[in-house]
């Protein structure tokens, strides 16, 4: 089926070399980095893990949100997500694989990475994030790539695609789960030590992912001869609401508990978050935007006449996706870090390099989205 | 699951090696004892060594080693008494000067009273105590967060209760800097190699990209020595290091005389690094 993806406009192929002019550069940076080591980037001793991480722990949930397709689909027999389930589970692979590089790019020594495969450790969250997320991502190749090709040959897809769609269910969530507990479990960093970080997660994953497959359908709608329905599209803005609206009613929650109860190493994170401690505030600016986003979001998409306009909801949808990026891929990883355990303030900001490695990882994320996403494109045009 | 199960077994033998091992090299004091005594209890040598490593592996509480420091912040009384620890521990373990907070490597370190014990805030302690440098190193912790979270085992408890880092294995993702509370540890951002002052060869230096901390002198405590910091300030005793489980050691005489305490005791962690905390003396 790849040959879909290599027949294409001028667009598309500009496209194309724009995408690998990104990944291309960050390549180069990625070598500098392993020559000079990872004080090429913005971490320190205090802030030990930046951006990369950070968008790790953000494309993990973009990946996990393509449950919110299969359960409608699969579970209450949604039929207007028929014609969108491969974007949520082609998604899920693109930032899976995302993930997985991100992660590789943070390692200090990357040639030894088999090493986790070699000393198994359970004892260690990081070992199963591994398990669970490589599960995932072959999960989604297989389930994705057997129902389209089963499309294609105007089939219906094979018997035994089915178990496995169901697996992929409580595996998308267990992604999400495994990779809160890799912060709700250490002491000492309180903004992540909180029984709900998994809830979080999972809030913020489920707003931002379909978020991202809305932006990404309507895309497709324009650029294609292939339309995703407007039915679905809806549908999907409704699960949009109903997750940021739940997000930002956990995000209080860790407000009031941290407040409330007074305790000081509960509270520092947020102070430093929302207000600077010290006179260092660079996050500041950061965090509240999120939040007037996702309040603005939330404004938008909670009146039905409003969400129903396709505009609009593509406003809403970049907003929220801006505003749990920034949460999620900003304020969650580097905020666990400041206060230092000195209660110390470091503060962090990324390198130009760190940022080249970064977009050069995204551009790829976003050259698999590209390629499968023509592919299946290509495919539904023939069958409608 | 049985490849769980596998994986536990396997854990639960290799753990049991260690520990004979462990115990044969360390305490060869304690294994004349055992081996005088059943002698002399009329138990020939091969049942003597059977009852020793059965011994030795079901309760390393009994025969094995927990080391554990005591720092008398007391006895800290010049800028001097401070820097010969930490040149001694820095010189020893070919650690980098990079010169700069960002990159920076430390095993031991001075860090003023109200950072080393945040939680302990008060407004009415004075300036001079607020400000008094305490040194800060890594716990060796009864309970390590930094070995719980390693995905590759390159940081592990030994049964002495050392914290020790394997450098060949570490893949350097730093999980164990986030989950250490006490900010006991460093990463290797650059290649330190060109930022030691004086090259030990008796010691490892290490490649970038691998973390490290304090290893309570683990290389000289087996050649009986006491680690370097403890040394270079043994003329005032302002480091006191000693096994936990022999109750005439001079720490536990220390424990049982002073009152002391621990960074972050309510996390579980279990410091073995303790803290006298007074008025210095004779300033």
């Amino acid at each position: 089926m790849f040959e879909k993806a290599l027949t294409g406009d001028k667009r598309y192929w500009g496209w194309i070399f724009s995408l690998l002019l990104i990944m291309g550069t960050g390549f180069i940076f990625y070598l500098k980095q392993l020559d000079y080591g990872l004080g090429i980037t913005g971490m320190s001793r205090d802030v030990s893990w930046g951006l990369y991480i950070a968008q790790f722990t953000f494309l993990v949930g973009v990946a996990a949100s393509a449950v919110m397709l299969v359960i409608p689909y699969y579970l209450h027999d949604y039929k207007k997500f028929g014609k969108i389930i491969i974007f949520g589970e082609f998604l899920a692979i693109s930032a899976v694989i995302m993930c997985l590089m991100f992660v590789f790019v943070d390692m200090g020594q990357p040639m030894r990475a088999m090493n986790i495969i070699l000393y198994p450790t359970p004892n260690s969250i990081m070992f199963w994030d591994m398990l669970v997320l490589n599960g995932y991502l072959l999960l989604n190749l297989t389930i994705g790539w057997t129902t389209l090709n089963a499309e294609r040959n105007d089939m219906p897809p094979p018997d035994w695609v089915k178990p496995l769609i169901y697996v992929s269910i409580p595996w998308a969530i267990s992604i999400h789960t495994v990779t809160a507990f890799l912060y709700a479990g250490l002491p000492g960093r309180h903004l992540w030590l909180t029984a709900i970080m998994a809830p979080r997660f999972l809030s913020s994953a489920f707003a931002s992912g379909p978020a991202l497959l809305i932006i990404l359908c309507l895309i497709v709608k324009r650029v294609s001869n292939f339309d995703p329905g407007k039915e679905a599209i809806q549908t999907l803005g409704k699960i949009v609401t109903y997750a940021v609206i739940i997000n930002l009613f956990f995000f209080l929650l860790e407000i009031f508990t941290a407040f409330y109860s007074n305790i000081p190493g509960h509270m520092h994170p947020f102070k430093y978050l929302f207000f600077g401690t010290e006179g260092h505030g660079k996050l500041v600016p950061w965090m509240w935007t999120a939040f007037i986003l996702s309040i603005m979001a939330i404004a938008l998409l909670i009146n039905p006449n409003m969400r129903k306009r396709e505009n609009i909801l593509m406003v809403s949808a970049v907003l929220v996706f801006i505003s749990t990026w920034i949460d999620k891929g900003m304020g969650l990883v580097i905020g666990g870090f400041i206060p230092n355990p000195f209660e110390e303030i470091t503060e962090y900001s990324p390198t130009i390099p760190e940022v080249l490695i970064t977009l050069g990882v995204w551009a790829t994320g976003l050259l698999i989205i590209t390629v499968l996403y023509k592919i299946a494109v290509s495919i539904k045009e023939e069958t409608v | 699951m049985e490849f769980l199960l596998y994986i536990r077994v396997i854990r639960i033998f290799v753990k049991f090696v260690f520990n004979v091992l462990e115990n044969m090299e360390t305490n060869r004091r304690q294994f004349l004892k055992i081996f005088g005594i059943s002698t002399l209890s009329g138990l020939g040598s091969i049942p003597a060594i059977w009852a020793f490593t059965q011994h030795s592996a079901l309760s390393t509480q009994h025969f094995g080693k927990r080391w554990a420091m005591v720092v008398d912040i007391k006895k800290f009384k010049t800028e001097d008494d401070y820097k010969k620890c930490i040149d001694a521990c820095h010189s020893v373990h070919n650690v980098p000067d990079f010169g700069n907070p960002k990159d920076e490597v430390k095993w031991i370190w001075k860090m003023p009273y109200k950072n080393t014990f945040p939680e302990q805030e008060d407004d009415y302690i004075s300036g001079e105590m607020k400000n008094m440098p305490f040194m800060v190193l890594c716990n060796h912790c009864k309970n390590p967060p930094c070995v719980r979270v390693c995905p590759t085992k390159a940081t592990f408890k030994r049964a002495d209760g050392i914290v020790a880092m394997d450098y060949h294995r570490c893949i350097g993702c730093r999980f164990c800097m986030a989950a250490c509370p006490y900010g006991s540890r460093s990463f290797n951002f650059r290649d330190p190699r060109p930022f030691i002052k004086e090259k030990n060869s008796e010691y490892p230096t290490r490649a970038k990209g691998v973390v490290e901390k304090c290893n309570f002198c683990e290389e000289r405590l087996s050649k009986g020595l006491q680690p370097a910091c403890v040394e270079a300030c043994k003329d005032n005793k302002a480091l006191i290091f000693g096994d936990l489980n022999d109750p005439d050691s001079e720490v536990r005489k220390v424990l049982e005389t002073n009152y002391t305490i621990r960074r972050k005791p309510e996390l579980g962690t279990q410091p073995g690094v303790y803290y006298i905390v007074g008025a210095k003396e004779d300033v």
